[in-house]
């Protein structure tokens, strides 16, 4: 795709700054993708081998542009690949919850749920990003958004309030991954930064409406909150688990097995 | 491991999820085509499976999913019954009638 | 249309004449080109026939999206990352839509993942060898999926319309399989050295099995003459076979990699590639459980199957408790 052309930018916003925020939501769908990656061909059914591979291609298609695009706005010639296959593991942007391992189905679908309620409204507030680019990439992603978490949701729903071993098995998923939804919602500077430019939407304001959305899965799915647990893993700063070593290690062995090669 | 036990009935539950046959409207104007079945547990999970399954390539903008037991059919030892009759009132047909040429728009 | 609800062919004892008469009346529907639907009278053996063959296709299906699913984390860029989800995820679909046309023969999707998990059932041997690099994808792309293509076409005439139907959304989409594969490969043949050995080493190790995906041949074969009499099957083995070699050999050559085989020369005379013999003894290896990956491929299939089945229990018993809640507020 054609690169945007530079009114598409708010005026004044630092180079360094929207390329890094850019790339802090291109690494989400990145990581996701590769984790759902996983599952085609190991799925509890056929026909769920080929919904999660569609969600695992929506992410990568979305993870495509926005690091495209942190490429451009860097200004250094790296590309989508350049950026997805070749920085070290302290420069992944990710929160830590997209590199848990995907564990049984109920766990990567609690891992999903809890991931798409909060992409919508972030997509929904980047659809009126200042950031024009930003936000014809979020109004196509939040398409996809609702149906991932309509199928995400709807399975929730049926492990929670199925048989009482799976509702034992996405209880437990659910208390061991709250606690990381602590990242999505702390401001850092750059948060406070693309918010005070009207790049990004308000992180409290994102919460608010993912509280709301977890809670109504939750309720139907006959599953109690957890309560919250302090936290301090901050992926979106770089700081990860040792999860994404290994996933990076997978991800990225051909290209520096082979540098500057094309495939 | 046991199969789960249906509260009212006592019975165990099939663990098979039921066939549905799916239904496609490729584009506007269209009719729903049949193009399948696929498993599910439900119609709202029908309805995606279908959308997964049978839309990959810009090919739905409508579903229908139907629960193959619900769908009644006739039974082709009847086809001479129900269908031959129609074939010799061919006087249903436009082209069976002969219309002089000058009589025009009909 | 039809419904799971009638039962298969009545079962009603019929005379030696009226089964021949009918068997006439069917075998001439075949032979004026009719298409068979469900429901409709058929031989026993035209239907173990079709359910043997669509359900070791859709198995098929199945199993081929382990070895090319092995390589998804570890494609090399975003856009062969996203192409091959893609592709495996058309081979799921693939295997639906054979399961589908096999149910409308009276067989249900759970009786036939038993009797693959069982290892009752077979799949093409191909998918039993492993994928060791990432020009294996290519390979299998344009080789594997090629071969397929050329068994396919033909099944899209075939005489049972469920699976000449599903054969059709079949073909239309394995060219794309195809594609990306030669895709892969090209790239490669154009890159590095080592990029280039790459792409001969998947040729030398995947030439001789793509092969053998054609079957045994016709002079060995035992299952043909009511395959082509019921318009099951359109072309022979060894015609298929052919063929197939015909068209590759270009392509190889194009790429600049060529054929582990010394005794491949053009015939101007026969206007066909003569090629090597097939080593049927590793057909027979691999076809009896004893090749690369028979054990690995099953197991993952047996792992997925066990590890899921509370996920399926779990939504037919929401499903049930749907239905009961509808139920009791309704009365």
């Amino acid at each position: 795709m054609s690169g945007p052309a530079p009114a598409a930018r708010p005026a004044g916003v630092p180079a360094n700054a929207l390329s890094r925020y850019a790339l802090r939501l291109g690494d989400l769908p990145l990581i996701l993708g590769q984790r759902l990656g996983e599952w085609v061909g190991h799925a509890p059914v056929l026909e769920e081998d080929l919904g999660l591979a569609n969600l695992a291609l929506d992410l990568i298609g979305q993870a495509r542009l926005l690091l495209s695009y942190a490429g451009e706005v860097e200004g250094e010639g790296r590309t989508e690949d350049d950026l997805a296959f070749l920085r070290d593991p302290g420069e992944y942007l990710n929160p830590t919850l997209v590199e848990q391992p995907n564990g049984d189905f109920g766990e990567t679908i609690v891992r999903q749920v809890l991931v798409d309620a909060f992409q919508l409204p972030l997509y929904e507030g980047l659809m009126g990003s200042a950031d024009k680019h930003i936000a014809a990439i979020a109004a196509k992603a939040v398409k996809e958004t609702r149906y991932h978490l309509r199928y995400s949701s709807s399975w929730m729903v049926r492990l929670g309030d199925g048989t009482p071993e799976s509702h034992a098995r996405v209880q437990g998923s659910l208390n061991r991954l709250w606690r990381y939804t602590v990242e999505f919602f702390e401001e850092d500077d750059l948060d406070r930064d693309m918010a005070a430019r009207g790049v990004a939407p308000r992180l409290a304001n994102v919460r608010a409406a993912w509280l709301t959305s977890i809670d109504e899965i939750l309720a139907e799915a006959t599953l109690a909150r957890p309560g919250e647990v302090p936290y301090s893993w901050f992926g979106k700063r770089g700081e990860h688990s040792e999860h994404l070593g290994y996933i990076l290690s997978d991800l990225q062995y051909l290209q520096r097995a082979h540098p500057g090669a094309r495939w | 491991m046991t199969a789960p036990i249906d509260a009212t009935s006592g019975a165990a539950v099939s663990r098979e999820w039921p066939l549905y046959e799916v239904f496609i409207r490729a584009r506007g104007g269209l009719d729903h085509k049949h193009v399948g079945s696929l498993h599910a547990t439900d119609a709202r999970m029908a309805i995606e499976h279908a959308r997964d399954l049978y839309t990959r390539r810009e090919e739905g903008v409508s579903i229908w999913v139907v629960r193959s037991s619900d769908i009644a059919a006739s039974d082709p030892q009847d086809a001479d019954a129900l269908f031959e009759p129609a074939r010799d009132k061919i006087y249903r047909h436009p082209t069976f009638y002969e219309i002089p040429d000058e009589v025009k728009t009909l | 249309m039809y419904t799971q609800g009638l039962d298969v062919q009545g079962t009603d004892a019929k005379s030696g004449a009226e089964e021949a008469a009918l068997e006439r009346r069917f075998q001439a529907r075949v032979d004026r080109e009719e298409k068979i639907e469900p429901k409709d009278w058929m031989p026993e053996r035209y239907r173990a026939t079709l359910i043997r063959q669509i359900s070791q296709h859709a198995h098929s299906e199945i199993v081929g999206m382990l070895p090319e699913g092995n390589w998804i984390t570890r494609a090399p860029s975003l856009k062969r990352k996203a192409i091959l989800i893609a592709k495996v995820q058309d081979e799921g679909g693939h295997g639906a839509y054979l399961y589908s046309a096999a149910e409308t023969l009276g067989i249900t999707r759970d009786q036939m993942v038993e009797q693959l998990l069982s290892g009752k059932a077979k799949y093409s041997s191909i998918f039993n060898y492993p994928t060791l690099s990432w020009a294996d994808v290519g390979a299998i792309g344009w080789l594997v999926d090629g071969a397929a293509i050329m068994n396919q076409i033909p099944l899209c005439r075939c005489s049972y319309g469920p699976y000449a139907r599903a054969m059709v959304r079949v073909c239309r989409e394995e060219s794309f399989h195809q594609r990306q594969g030669y895709d892969i490969m090209l790239e490669l043949c154009r890159g590095s050295v080592e990029q280039k050995r790459m792409a001969q080493d998947a040729l030398n190790r995947w030439w001789w099995p793509s092969l053998m995906m054609f079957g045994p041949p016709d002079a060995t074969s035992i299952h043909s003459s009511d395959s082509q009499r019921w318009k099951i099957k359109r072309f022979s083995n060894d015609e298929l076979r052919q063929k197939f070699v015909d068209f590759t050999v270009p392509q190889a050559a194009f790429l600049g990699i060529s054929m582990p085989d010394p005794e491949l020369r053009w015939n101007e005379t026969e206007q066909r590639h003569e090629f090597g013999a097939i080593d049927w003894s590793e057909f027979e290896r691999v076809l009896r459980g004893n090749g690369p990956c028979n054990g690995e491929r099953l197991a993952a299939r047996r792992r997925a199957w066990a590890q899921g089945a509370w996920v399926r229990e779990a939504a037919s018993a929401y499903a049930q408790k749907q239905r009961d809640r509808a139920e009791s507020s309704a009365a």
